[in-house]
C-alpha cells in the first residue's frame, strides 16, 4: 500500500531532485525550493504534495514559514525489504567463492 | 553563541495504538527488543533524568538528558546529549515524540532539533533515526523487530 506511493513518487526525476535539494539542506521553505527548481511554483507544489502523501517529506510550521524536511524513514524500510536482502545473499556468494578458491588452492 | 540550528522531523505510520507507542518508547522492556537499547526513568515526570542505555553484559549510559514534557500517550519531550558531553550544555539537543491516532494507524513523529550543524551527534542520528523506527514500526506491527 504505502510501497506503491513511495515508488510512484520517485518514479519522477523533479521528485527525486525535490529529495536531494532537502538532503543538501534540510527544512527549507517552498520559495528556498523553487528558487533552486527549473519550474514555476505550482509545479513544485503539486510535487511536493505528491512526496508528503507518500511520506517522504514532512512540514513543520515555524512562525509565518512553512518548512520542509525529508523523511528517510520509507526508504530505509525499501532499503530493509529490496536492497538488503539481496546484499546478504551477494555476500553469501562472495563467501562461498572465497571458500572454494582456497580450497582449490591447497 | 553556539549554533544549534539544524533540525529533523522523522515520520512513521504505524498499525497499533497510542498506549502502546508510547510503551515501545519509555519502558525498557519493551524497548529493548527492537532498539538495541532501554529508555529509562524513573517516572517519565518533566524534571527527571533520563538515560539511554546500550542492552547487554555492560549496560553502558551512551545518552542522557531531562524529560522536558511528557503527556501519555500523546507527547514526550526530552533533552539528549552524549553521556561523554553531558557537562556541556552546548552539547544537548531536543527529542519531541509526537504520537497521534489516524483510524487504525497511529503517526508517530519524531522531532529532533537543536542540534549543531555538522556535529558527530547530527551525522550519528540522522543514520540511526530511521533505522530505530523502521524497526519501531516491525516490531509493533509483527512481534519482530529488525536486525539493528
Amino acid at each position: 500500500m504505502d510501497d506503491d506511493k513511495v515508488f510512484k513518487a520517485l518514479a519522477d526525476p523533479n521528485r527525486r531532485q525535490l529529495l536531494d535539494r532537502l538532503c543538501d539542506q534540510n527544512g527549507q521553505t517552498l520559495g528556498q525550493l523553487c528558487t533552486s527548481m527549473d519550474m514555476k511554483r505550482q509545479s513544485v507544489t503539486q510535487h511536493l504534495g505528491l512526496l508528503e502523501q507518500a511520506n517522504l517529506i514532512s512540514t513543520a510550521r515555524r512562525g509565518r514559514e512553512k518548512l520542509h524536511f525529508i523523511n528517510p524513514v520509507p526508504l530505509y524500510e525499501v532499503y530493509a525489504r529490496w536492497i538488503r536482502k539481496f546484499e546478504e545473499g551477494r555476500l553469501g556468494l562472495l563467501h562461498d567463492l572465497k571458500q572454494e578458491l582456497e580450497r582449490n588452492g591447497k | 553563541m553556539t549554533d544549534k540550528s539544524a533540525s529533523f522531523i522523522y515520520v512513521t505510520f504505524i498499525r497499533t495504538t497510542p498506549e502502546k507507542l508510547f510503551e515501545a518508547i519509555t519502558r525498557p522492556e519493551i524497548c529493548r527488543r527492537y532498539w538495541g537499547h532501554e529508555n529509562v526513568s524513573e517516572d517519565w515526570q518533566p524534571g527527571s533524568d533520563w538515560q539511554h542505555v546500550k542492552v547487554g553484559e555492560t549496560r553502558s549510559v551512551e545518552l542522557v538528558g531531562k524529560v522536558i514534557e511528557c503527556d501519555p500517550p500523546k507527547r514526550l519531550v526530552v533533552s539528549w546529549a552524549n553521556e561523554s558531553q553531558k557537562d556541556d550544555p552546548d552539547q544537548y539537543s531536543r527529542v519531541t515524540y509526537d504520537i497521534e491516532g489516524k483510524g487504525d494507524m497511529v503517526k508517530l513523529t519524531v522531532s529532533h532539533d537543536e542540534l549543531q550543524p555538522g556535529s558527530g551527534m547530527l551525522k550519528g542520528i540522522s543514520a540511526g533515526w530511521p533505522i530505530v523506527l523502521s524497526s519501531m514500526k516491525s516490531f509493533l506491527e509483527t512481534g519482530q523487530g529488525l536486525d539493528i
